[in-house]
């Protein structure tokens, strides 16, 4: 009963915030609800029993990416003021596409049969998640490392001032 | 006698069982009376502190620190408790109401959440989760978010540029302390908090002295306080991101700065001060808990030792110190250790030349640090001003 009532809470809170999102006229009121959103995400993948997912998601999504979308917003006054237009031309395109992808999502979680396993979640998840990482998926671990050293190297170099 | 905690917490389950509470309500009850008690021992330690503090803070200026309310002034610390409560709360003109009130909740709420996973004695553990190191990383970004919200929800420029000096510093600060929070974890193979305490023998300190080093500074720094300070340098910022908040908001903050300083005491315990143990801390676990708060208030004496005696840096200084030391010298460190720690296991030697070995290639390391640092360091011209008069006679002209 409880796991039930704590699962419905955090849904509607991680889906009142969504909607608050994109509904919100001022842009950082928008970022802040966001975050909200995350941890409602994080929530969920707590109680799915993935501690190390749900730490991941507060520590990546909320503790980096919030941060700089919250800091990269505060940097531009005129995103924040209350007259600003919330649509252009191009809405109906728009809630077409978001429509359509709703549409798909959908119709595939629930025709598709999903698998479900029969063993027990592994307490000590973390472990077997390094482990796995670094033998048997150590090559697309390796590839994303190279990629992201890249990203850094290029953010360097567009930051960096021309001489 | 032998372990007291437990024994309480047996004897309350046994009521509650016999007033026929089910197992999963019991449950529940234990657990929030754990919470409740672990977040009230922390007020009240914050309550000992602000008055340790502020007459360390005399004794140290060489002044006497409250010395009016009570005998050496015990009682400040209650006066100012009740005169902040009755202070009017006050939400300034054109401030983003929900964000301003959520701001100060959420900077005490991130500091509370982690003494939710921290070994307070041998079988007294908030929750032991296995990745406890990593929870507690991704909980710091809340009192990050926290000073934004503040600063912007303020409607005050100081407040702006405050928020906006302290997430540069925070996120920048927050690398070296991961970085070399790995060393405890590469040295223990685990994130849960208890083993990292159990494999801690002797403690990490000794194998492992220049993260603790590291982990102090950065540390530090994440706490806001001098010689970090300069998010709230009152000469250039009024105050920082809280210049708009009074009356208990204000007090929360504050609340939050002590506390915040007090679990970075705890975190350094358990991370390389060896946590709840000590002798006799096996057979008597209540003796750990003992230990646990003793080291945890030992450390943080020792950081207010050295806020206290430093001045505040420069803004360009402290982005320095991190980006072109802390990180650089952490990251070797963590290589460094991580090759050793494998070798030194492989060849199978007695456990006090391993510590010894580790300790001389970490002393290696900042040395060499330190030479690099210094060689690179460019001698500081100081340039001269002509004197400026500050009142001109009217009919001269100024230079």
């Amino acid at each position: 009963m409880v796991p039930v009532i704590i699962f419905v809470l955090s849904s509607l809170i991680t889906l009142g915030a969504a909607v608050a999102v994109v509904t919100n006229r001022n842009i950082l009121h928008s970022a802040f609800y966001l975050i909200l959103a995350f941890v409602g995400v994080a929530s969920i993948y707590v109680m799915l029993e993935a501690p190390f997912i749900a730490v991941v998601q507060v520590l990546v999504y909320i503790g980096a990416i919030a941060i700089l979308i919250v800091f990269a917003i505060m940097l531009t006054r005129r995103l924040m003021s209350k007259d600003l237009v919330q649509v252009n031309a191009q809405w109906g395109w728009a809630l077409f596409g978001a429509v359509g992808s709703f549409v798909v999502l959908g119709w595939i979680a629930y025709s598709v049969q999903w698998p479900v396993s029969v063993q027990t979640v592994p307490a000590d998840s973390i472990t077997l998640i390094g482990e796995e990482l670094l033998s048997t998926y150590v090559i697309p671990f390796e590839i994303a490392s190279v990629l992201l050293l890249a990203a850094l190297v290029g953010a360097i170099i567009i930051g960096r001032e021309r001489e | 006698m032998a372990d007291l905690i437990v024994l309480i917490e047996n004897w309350i389950e046994k009521i509650l069982l016999g007033w026929g509470a089910n197992q999963e309500l019991t449950l529940f009850i234990l657990q929030t009376l754990g919470s409740v008690l672990v977040v009230i021992i922390c007020f009240v330690i914050v309550i000992a502190l602000i008055w340790v503090e502020r007459k360390l803070a005399g004794r140290i200026q060489d002044r006497f620190g409250p010395n009016r309310a009570g005998p050496y002034g015990i009682f400040q610390s209650f006066a100012d408790i009740i005169k902040i409560f009755t202070k009017e709360y006050i939400t300034p003109e054109g401030a983003s109401k929900g964000l301003f009130n959520i701001a100060p909740v959420l900077a005490m709420a991130s500091v509370l959440a982690i003494w939710a996973v921290f070994p307070f004695a041998m079988n007294v553990i908030g929750a032991d989760i296995h990745v406890g190191v990593l929870y507690i990383v991704a909980v710091g970004a809340f009192g990050i978010l926290a000073i934004l919200m503040a600063g912007w929800s303020s409607n005050n420029r100081y407040a702006l540029l405050g928020a906006s000096r302290s997430v540069a510093m925070l996120i920048s600060y927050e690398i070296p302390m991961v970085v070399s929070l790995l060393v405890p974890v590469l040295l223990a193979h685990s994130m849960k908090l208890s083993v990292i305490v159990e494999a801690q023998y002797p403690w990490f300190i000794f194998s492992a002295p220049l993260a603790t080093l590291i982990f102090v500074i950065s540390s530090m720094a994440e706490i806001g306080k001098a010689p970090f300070d300069l998010l709230e340098a009152e000469s250039e910022l009024v105050a920082g991101y809280h210049t708009e908040y009074s009356g208990m908001k204000f007090g929360m903050f504050y609340v939050a700065e002590f506390l915040h300083q007090f679990t970075v005491g705890a975190l350094i315990t358990i991370f390389f001060l060896g946590g709840w143990t000590g002798p006799l801390a096996v057979r008597w676990p209540i003796l750990g808990v003992v230990y646990f708060y003793g080291k945890s208030f030992f450390v943080y004496l020792v950081i207010s030792w050295i806020r206290l005696s430093l001045p505040r840096i420069r803004i360009d200084e402290m982005l320095n110190l991190n980006w072109k030391f802390l990180i650089p010298v952490s990251f070797i460190n963590l290589v460094a250790v991580a090759i050793a720690d494998r070798v030194l296991i492989e060849l199978d030697l007695d456990r006090w030349i391993y510590v010894v070995v580790m300790f001389g290639i970490n002393i290696l390391i900042l040395v060499t640090a330190l030479m690099i640092a210094g060689k690179n360091q460019k001698a500081v011209v100081r340039e001269e001003f002509p004197p400026r008069p500050v009142a001109v006679p009217p009919g001269t002209k100024a230079k």
